[in-house]
């Protein structure tokens, strides 16, 4: 395969896996500042928001005040972030339209209605209601692009390419709301598992789509450090940072069986996977969950950068 | 626009058009008369919608150069197909075939013994002066000595059996995706019709065009296929869509100048699994752009040492370098002499009549004759930069008659033909609309292989005569069914 294939490819699937995680991230968001503060609704939730999609500084910039409809305008809608909704799609579409043969007609019909939907709402919010549709919109449009790529797409490297850039994605996400949730949402001299918690950390269940997941798992009430087992190290949930390495690994395996060569990229993956594989919480608590995230976060960059430079993109 | 009297290819040369009456219908159209009749407008105004959201969510678009505001466009797409039959295809087809191969005799005698030119046929100052002619491929034979490995052959009709070729694309003609996509679509539009109409179908056309591009690899190698590319501008050029979807029906590589690099005059492409040995590059790209090293330096979307890797032989392009000679539209005026010279028979196919204004006799006749004729650039394309005398005000045609007198040789003046019109879905219902036809010819070391279609063209407009897309022109299913 080309080396600018798979570098698009592999940025596709980073596009729509952001612009998911996005979506998902305001609508729980959403749920969480619309509760009494008694309740933990929090006024400190769209700087959480913010900084849970890595656009603290982005937003500073606009000079805009935090509140729900400035951030998630700036989210979801805004032209001038590269990481808006709107802006991971239409750069998704046209990686796709560049490797358009690549691509099934499916996948590529997935994509290109998907940013021509979401254009046509324009770079203005005019309401919630808006807000709603077009959350619902993105996320279903997203489902329907895996689910073509899924159904239609030969299981070959152009398949690979594009999950391992949404799986790097996906743990990269991951990991920022759980590290954001420690440090920024939980009031200063709350004590980890107080009163407010359960609705913040419920917050996190459902940016993940977890919340019945937990339920079946722990069969116990919301704690935060099952949460953080659950997103750190259950197999079984999708977004899990094990669940995530447990797929960069597959399909970096797979694309050697293809072309019989390993890389930097191949022994970095398998060192993220074996950490994951050996954690457990308690330790991860001990050694300071900021401390693992931020190092799991540099890891994760790291063999995003070692895939580009081993397959030449 | 006045219209001109035109032979209507369902109504044959009656003035009616009331697609309710079987009357004077022609016999290639009573299926479609049929159907017209039984259409109410509000189920074609639906078809049409349902049309237009067909080719949006393929994502079937097309740029116009200098329109900021629609970088991607949609071609209109009419959903009255045209009907060819079987017997005026047949003929058609040898007539194209008879021209191609005259086109590929003639660039191999031009940059070879120039036999034509010395035989006086064709002027030698008109080839050697001329600024498609190049110098690089003097001498040169490509492998398997095809140099236009596809041809786009553009035929009027202004009569039940007059078909004239109004022009030959020799370098990249484009628009078989059009064919391709209109077919698709009307199938899922009008099944019926699929059903009570026998449609000779087109979609064999990519498994034709990789053959014929595998046929002259330069390198023959045992249980393997040949490495095949197509080389694109890149996404932003107008005819990008069409690049990627022929490379996705070839199952090729759609490369960008930058994924090639040539070593020891061998191109690779660079790719997951380091460089892989490219054979033949199907390049839609222009001579002008595709080594940085031999011809525009400043061209960004080339690959540099291209030129010598194909001067060594060692991959094919397709088409070769230098056709532009062949369907210079000064040279065209000769393509009658030049098919007797080179195949020894009567041209099948006719030239529209022609003068060329570079003949002192021939200019005075055009200047007296200005608005009746239609003049064209030599080196012109797209519809660009051309007069069409009839429809012209009279400033306009002033100015011209002053630009030809200045530069003469640049243009060459026809007759303005009444080009056929077919029936054609519009806001009005059905009305009229000229339009003309587009066939392909592929030409491989293995032979020639013709698609039974083409590409229509219609000019939306009424009575307009400019077909181009550029100019708002749109695109019709056009049909060969026996008979």
């Amino acid at each position: 395969m080309l080396s600018r294939t798979a570098g698009n490819l592999y940025w596709i699937g980073r596009y729509l896996e952001r612009a998911d995680f996005t979506a998902r991230l305001i609508e729980a968001t959403q749920r969480l500042a619309a509760l009494p503060s008694s309740y933990g609704g929090a006024s400190n939730a769209w700087e959480s928001a913010l900084a849970a999609a890595c656009q603290i500084d982005g937003f500073a910039a606009t000079g805009l005040a935090i509140d729900e409809h400035e951030v998630t305008e700036y989210l979801t809608l805004n032209a001038g972030n590269s990481s808006s909704i709107r802006s991971c799609l239409e750069a998704a579409r046209s990686n796709a339209r560049a490797v358009r043969t690549a691509m099934t007609e499916e996948g590529w019909e997935a994509i290109n209605t998907a940013w021509l939907e979401v254009s046509r709402y324009g770079t203005h919010l005019s309401s919630r209601e808006t807000l709603a549709q077009l959350i619902e919109y993105v996320k279903h449009a997203i489902a329907a692009f895996d689910g073509a790529n899924h159904r239609t797409m030969l299981r070959g490297d152009a398949f690979w390419f594009t999950n391992l850039g949404a799986a790097i994605e996906r743990a990269d996400n991951s990991a920022r709301l759980l590290d954001v949730k420690y440090h920024l949402l939980l009031p200063r001299d709350e004590p980890v598992g107080g009163s407010l918690d359960y609705f913040q950390w419920t917050t996190i269940l459902r940016t993940v789509s977890a919340m019945t997941a937990y339920r079946w798992v722990y069969n116990d009430s919301v704690k935060p450090w099952l949460v953080a087992d659950l997103l750190i190290l259950n197999r079984q949930i999708p977004r899990s940072l094990a669940a995530c390495y447990d797929e960069i690994l597959r399909h970096l395996d797979l694309l050697a069986s293809h072309s019989g060569r390993r890389g930097a990229a191949h022994r970095l993956a398998s060192a993220g996977h074996a950490r994951l594989a050996g954690g457990n919480i308690d330790a991860i608590f001990g050694q300071g969950l900021h401390e693992f995230l931020t190092q799991f976060i540099a890891d994760n960059n790291r063999l995003g950068e070692a895939i580009a430079e081993q397959y030449l993109f | 626009m006045q219209a001109l009297p035109a032979f209507d290819e369902m109504f044959g040369l009656g003035d009616g058009y009331d697609c309710r009456s079987p009357e004077g219908v022609t016999a290639a159209y009573r299926a479609i008369r049929q159907w017209l009749a039984d259409s109410p407008q509000e189920l074609m105004a639906a078809r049409r919608a349902q049309a237009e959201l067909f080719f949006r969510r393929i994502g079937i678009t097309f740029a116009v150069y200098g329109d900021a505001q629609a970088t991607e466009r949609l071609i209109p797409f009419d959903i009255v197909p045209r009907i060819i039959t079987r017997t005026e295809w047949d003929r058609l087809e040898r007539g194209l075939k008879q021209r191609v191969a005259a086109l590929n005799m003639f660039l191999a005698d031009v940059y070879g013994a120039q036999e034509i030119l010395r035989a006086g046929i064709v002027p030698a100052e008109l080839v050697l002066m001329n600024p498609a002619f190049c110098v690089h491929m003097i001498g040169r034979q490509p492998p398997g000595g095809v140099w236009v490995h596809i041809a786009g052959i553009d035929l009027v009709r202004t009569g039940p059996d007059e078909f004239f070729v109004l022009e030959d694309n020799a370098r990249t003609p484009s628009g078989v995706s059009y064919m391709l996509e209109n077919r698709e679509v009307m199938l899922k539009l009008v099944p019926d019709l699929f059903d009570s109409v026998k449609v000779a179908p087109v979609e064999t056309y990519p498994e034709k065009l990789l053959e014929t591009l595998a046929s002259v690899s330069p390198r023959k190698q045992r249980g393997s296929h040949p490495t095949c590319v197509l080389l694109t501008p890149g996404q932003y050029n107008s005819a990008f869509y069409e690049h990627s979807f022929l490379a996705d029906k070839l199952g090729i590589e759609l490369v960008e100048g930058h994924d090639l690099f040539v070593r020891d005059d061998i191109v690779f492409m660079r790719t997951t699994e380091g460089p892989q040995r490219v054979d033949v590059i199907y390049r839609r790209l222009d001579d002008d752009f595709i080594d940085p090293l031999v011809f525009n330096p400043g061209s960004m979307l080339g690959v540099p040492g291209l030129m010598s890797a194909y001067a060594a032989g060692n991959v094919t392009l397709a088409n070769a370098v230098g056709t532009g000679i062949a369907d210079d539209k000064a040279i065209y005026s000769y393509m009658p002499d030049i098919v007797r010279f080179y195949t020894g028979e009567e041209p099948i196919l006719a030239n529209v009549p022609t003068w060329r204004c570079r003949e002192p006799e021939a200019l005075m006749h055009v200047l007296d004759h200005l608005p009746e004729l239609v003049v064209k650039e030599v080196d012109g394309s797209g519809g660009y930069g051309m007069l069409v005398g009839p429809h012209a005000p009279k400033a306009t045609i002033a100015a011209f008659a002053a630009k030809l007198k200045a530069r003469p040789e640049k243009f060459i003046a026809q007759p303005t033909l009444a080009l056929s019109t077919c029936p054609t879905a519009t806001d009005g219902g059905i009305a009229a609309r000229h339009v003309d036809l587009r066939p392909f010819v592929l030409t491989g070391a293995d032979g020639v292989r013709i698609v039974p279609g083409g590409l229509t063209r219609v000019a939306m407009t009424a009575g307009s005569l400019v077909v181009n897309s550029s100019q708002g022109g749109g695109t019709k299913d056009t049909w060969i069914i026996d008979g």
